[in-house]
């Protein structure tokens, strides 16, 4: 990968850390909310069903998640195995790749009308 | 004062095992009493096991007052500019460790190969490009402008090590360009006479260069002329970022 590349994965990562420093707050006041609320698992999922404004907030947390996490945790596998070149770049996109399909099937799973 | 005459200091040097004592790798230390004296310098204590306690004590230095950079050793778990650095300052209950400098190859006992250390500057793209020649009249670099003051606070590296040996990031990843060799570059993005701006960011960017600094700032916190390395670091992710996003990284 070239230095021109690497440096654009830099850039990626803290541009993603600025979408999930918001989602995660706004993830967690929904969290608190439905938790305090005593939300039950159906009346959680009777407001997301069908919510698109939901589903594309969550979607684009899972995308900022599958963005940041692969770069970083890259940064460490070559700080601590040492490993370079193809096997690293392999790791990294089969997280990435592993994220964005199982964070947006949750997703899709809260949005989906009859369930997923 | 704690250097009183007539007390004694003990003093662990590490020493290289390799054939005739040269060679890197394994080693160990090896202590020695050294008398203490007032203003004492921890290059002063080697000095003293070379000439009276074991001559074939391999160590270096040379302008003995914080000018060459060719002393560095780690002291009491430190990396240190060792003759500046007074035995009051460091000696824990009158015990002293001395080893060489972490991250380079020993050469033999405290003496590091510091190749690598440099050749990572000219890989920064170390180097002044201008245009004018000696026929030229001189460039007039504003003093009171934004670069020159950026240039001031990195020029006077003495080109030590301390900075190198004390980064983590080096140890994990060798091929990392460390922060002395990223900070000439930063005092050289900053020089308006210079012409290799576009190569010398290309040159720092990615994970051999600043993209790799964790911002840790022991380089910081240990450089012996008190340089800002993880701001010119910084300065230098800065200024890489924009190069890509205008397309000229
Ligand atoms: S700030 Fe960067 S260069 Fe300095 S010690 Fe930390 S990781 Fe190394
Ligand atoms: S930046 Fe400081 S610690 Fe590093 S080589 Fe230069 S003077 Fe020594
Ligand atoms: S001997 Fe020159 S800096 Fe210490």
């Amino acid at each position: 990968m070239s230095p021109r590349a690497q440096a654009g994965l830099w850039f990626a990562q803290r541009m993603s850390a600025v979408v999930l420093a918001f989602a995660v707050v706004v993830h967690l006041a929904t969290m608190i909310y439905a938790v305090r609320s005593g939300l039950s698992a159906a009346e959680i999922l009777d407001r997301t069903r069908g919510n698109l404004p939901w589903f594309l907030f969550y979607a684009g947390f899972v995308v900022a998640i599958a963005v940041h996490l692969p770069i970083g945790l890259r940064n460490v596998i070559a700080e601590t195995l040492g490993w370079r070149g193809r096997l690293l770049e392999a790791c990294t996109a089969a997280l990435a790749a592993g994220l964005l399909a199982w964070g947006l099937r949750a997703a899709w799973a809260v949005y989906a009308p009859g369930g997923a | 004062m704690a250097g009183d005459a007539g007390s004694v200091l003990k003093v662990s040097v590490w020493r290289s095992s390799g054939p005739g004592g040269v060679a890197a790798g394994d080693g160990r230390f090896e202590t020695f009493e050294v008398p203490r004296q007032p203003s004492q310098t921890v290059l002063d204590v080697v000095t003293h096991i070379q000439r009276h306690c074991d001559p074939t004590l391999g160590y270096r230095f040379a302008c003995r007052v914080g000018v060459c950079g060719s002393c560095a050793m780690v002291v009491n778990g430190e990396a240190r500019w060792t003759c500046r650095t007074h035995v009051d300052k460091v000696a824990e209950g009158g015990r002293l460790e001395v080893a060489p400098l972490r991250n380079l190859p020993v050469i033999r006992d405290l003496a590091t190969d510091m190749s690598a250390f440099f050749d990572k500057w000219a890989r920064a793209r170390g180097q002044f490009s201008g245009t004018r020649s000696r026929q030229e009249p001189f460039a007039v670099v504003e003093p009171q402008s934004e670069e020159r003051r950026q240039v001031d606070l990195g020029i006077e590296c003495i080109g030590c090590g301390v900075c190198y040996s004390s980064c983590d990031v080096v140890e994990w990843k060798p091929d990392y360009l460390g922060p002395a060799a990223m900070n000439r570059a930063w005092t050289l993005v900053n020089d308006v006479r210079d012409t290799a701006r576009r190569e010398r960011l290309a040159a720092v960017a990615g994970d051999a260069g600043c993209h790799a600094c964790h911002t840790h700032m022991s380089c910081t916190e240990r450089c012996p002329k008190h340089l800002p390395l993880t701001s010119a670091i910084a300065g230098l992710k800065r200024e890489t970022t924009r190069a890509l996003l205008r397309g000229e990284l």
